[in-house]
């Protein structure tokens, strides 16, 4: 009571400018520099000139003076940049699909086909997800060897839908339980069987969902790395991520225009990606962590 | 009158209503349809996770190389691991390194997450750039902190000596301690992202009376957060740090793309030197021994999940999951 300063709640939420800028908007503007400086490194890299690159006493490093498109061009056509980016853009819509195709299915059956134990299966795919790569990939690398999908894109193909399925599924049993059980019901009603039910119903309503597990499930096998190690060898069949490392990474001189070309050219088809689908992004993260 | 009529309609209708085939029939049988759906997913799953998680345990049992299937040679590469002072040191580090690295993440996620959620303009445009370091391919953004921790054109070192806080270049990956930092540094980065993101998820979904409700009762700022925000946050918080807490653990690319365990070993994470003395050094029995010595500490990591996740079902009442 005699506190001044709690005596007037409404001071206290309201504050003045001053405190909001010191409060908000200075250690936001730190995260927002923290986090986005090492791209803005990396763009800047990617432009300079070799002479500017390890030159900082005449130029100052943050800005570039003459910018050159000499590293993106050596990338392009003096590597094989254009065939590891097929190699991955073929790999991650391959596995998207496999991977959207069984965990739709199975997160169907599980939501609503309502079986005695389903809970248990859900249970077992969400365990599923604990299972990190770095744990499987020792065991999968002879197993991969004797299926004879050594060096082979394929091999990922099948791999990458061990950790997408399992977010997949959970995303999409989420999205389903948002679906009223009684248009299914009014279908049946109607004399629709099962699969026209799934076909014509659940799966146009659940088209929203659908794009969140189809955007995370290119995204995470567009940066996947270990198995992509692991599992190729020859040049060409290189996803970028590990082409970038091993194979633009000679001897002791870094070339860091080149490195910095191919990570920023790496990185720009999951950022634009992003920038369309940045709502679902967020929602279905959102979304994933609540369930 | 109307009523008759519509009841003899309706079993004219049935009449004529045309027989399923049999393969309409099987596909409307709900047992077949369960077993159908759920195919795909157990197939794969069974295929490439469950049997490949059987087979490294049993790997890690025998002295398999590449080429070679191994005979069972009972705890043998343990053995020879426990008395191994590089192991012990991936243990040490991979231990430090989640746990620095998850205080971290969290301490400034929840931060950014509790900035994000007052009012401000532009709050959506910020948080769909904040999540870049999370989008961009990790061993990316990696070579990147690689190329800004370089010895000798380190930006980050240009800028300390230009404002004249250091003389000489800092050693960033040079060192042991330096070295081990500045990974855990670049895993904060990467992590803080995901953190602030979900956390902020939770903090929408407190309701503003509880809010209002303590403001009347006089309640300080700190007080709010201690007694409102952070139990509303915990099961979120349980949940997303088990996550995080797992993949930190089990990380492999940030460390593999800036040191590859050096310098002299110091920075190795276990699944990175499973890695090196498996794959490379063919000693696939020995790497798979490693990966299985990761398994104690995730099966930990997820019983502290579940329970967790019981917490909170008892804390809502249950049928609210």
């Amino acid at each position: 009571m005699s506190n001044s300063a709690s005596a007037s709640p409404e001071a206290m939420q309201w504050d003045s400018r001053a405190r909001r800028v010191v409060m908000l908007w200075v250690p936001l503007c730190c995260f927002l520099f923290i986090l986005l400086f090492p791209f803005y490194w990396m763009t800047v890299t990617a432009f300079k000139p070799d002479a500017e690159l390890y030159d900082f006493a005449t130029h100052n490093p943050f800005w570039i003076t003459s910018p050159t498109l000499a590293h993106i061009r050596m990338l392009l056509f003096e590597t094989s940049y254009p065939s590891w980016l097929w190699t991955t853009m073929l790999v991650s819509v391959g596995a998207t699909f496999l991977s959207l195709f069984a965990s739709t299915l199975a997160a169907y059956a599980i939501q609503r086909l309502r079986f005695r134990g389903s809970q248990y299966v859900g249970l077992a795919i969400y365990l599923a997800y604990l299972v990190p790569p770095s744990i499987l990939f020792i065991p999968l690398a002879t197993m991969v060897v004797q299926l004879g999908l050594f060096d082979s894109p394929m091999a990922l193909i099948l791999v990458y839908p061990t950790f997408l399925v399992p977010f997949c599924t959970w995303l999409l049993i989420g999205y389903f339980k948002s679906i009223p059980y009684e248009l299914e019901e009014c279908a049946l009603i109607d004399g629709a069987t099962r699969l026209q039910i799934l076909t014509k119903i659940t799966l146009p309503l659940a088209v929203p969902g659908l794009i969140s597990a189809g955007i995370f499930s290119f995204t995470l096998s567009w940066n996947e790395f270990i198995y992509a190690l692991a599992f190729i060898q020859s040049s060409e069949n290189k996803t970028v991520p590990v082409a970038i490392l091993t194979e633009l990474v000679t001897g002791d001189v870094y070339q860091w225009g080149a490195l910095m070309a191919g990570s920023l050219l790496g990185s720009l088809p999951v950022a634009i990606f992003y920038s369309f689908f940045v709502d679902y992004y967020v929602s279905s993260l959102t979304g994933a962590v609540k369930e | 009158m109307d009523t008759t009529l519509s009841a003899t309609r309706a079993q004219h209708w049935s009449r004529t209503r045309r027989q399923p085939t049999a393969l309409g029939r099987l596909f409307d049988s709900k047992t077949f349809l369960i077993i159908a759906c759920l195919l795909p997913t157990v197939g794969l799953l069974g295929v490439f996770l469950t049997y490949p998680l059987g087979l490294g345990i049993w790997l890690a049992f025998t002295d398999g190389t590449i080429g070679r299937r191994g005979q069972f040679v009972g705890f043998e590469n343990f053995e020879w691991l426990f008395s191994d002072p590089i192991f012990w040191n991936a243990v040490f580090f991979s231990v430090f390194y989640t746990a620095l690295a998850t205080v971290g993440k969290f301490a400034l996620g929840l931060w950014l997450a509790l900035l994000l959620n007052q009012y401000m303009p532009f709050k959506a445009f910020f948080r769909a750039i904040i999540l870049l370091p999370w989008i961009v391919p990790t061993v990316l953004s990696a070579i990147a902190f690689w190329w800004m921790y370089d010895p000798q054109f380190s930006i980050i070192s240009w800028v300390f000596i230009e404002l004249g806080w250091r003389e000489t270049n800092i050693d960033f990956i040079g060192s042991e301690w330096p070295a081990r930092f500045s990974l855990i540094a670049a895993n904060i980065w990467r992590g803080i992202p995901f953190v602030a993101i979900s956390l902020l998820a939770g903090l929408q979904t407190i309701s503003p009376s509880l809010y209002e409700a303590a403001l009347l009762d006089g309640a300080s700022p700190w007080q709010r957060f201690r007694y409102i925000t952070f139990p509303m946050l915990l099961p979120i918080l349980a949940i997303v740090m088990t996550f995080s807490i797992i993949f930190t653990f089990t990380d492999f690319q940030l460390v593999y793309a800036i040191t590859r365990g050096g310098p002299v070993n110091s920075t190795h994470l276990l699944a990175t030197l499973a890695f090196q003395r498996g794959i490379p050094g063919g000693e696939l029995a020995e790497g798979a021994a490693i990966a299985v010595s990761m398994i104690p500490f995730l099966v930990f990591a997820t019983l502290f999940s579940y329970f967790a996740l019981a917490r909170r079902k008892w804390q809502q009442g249950e049928g609210n999951d």
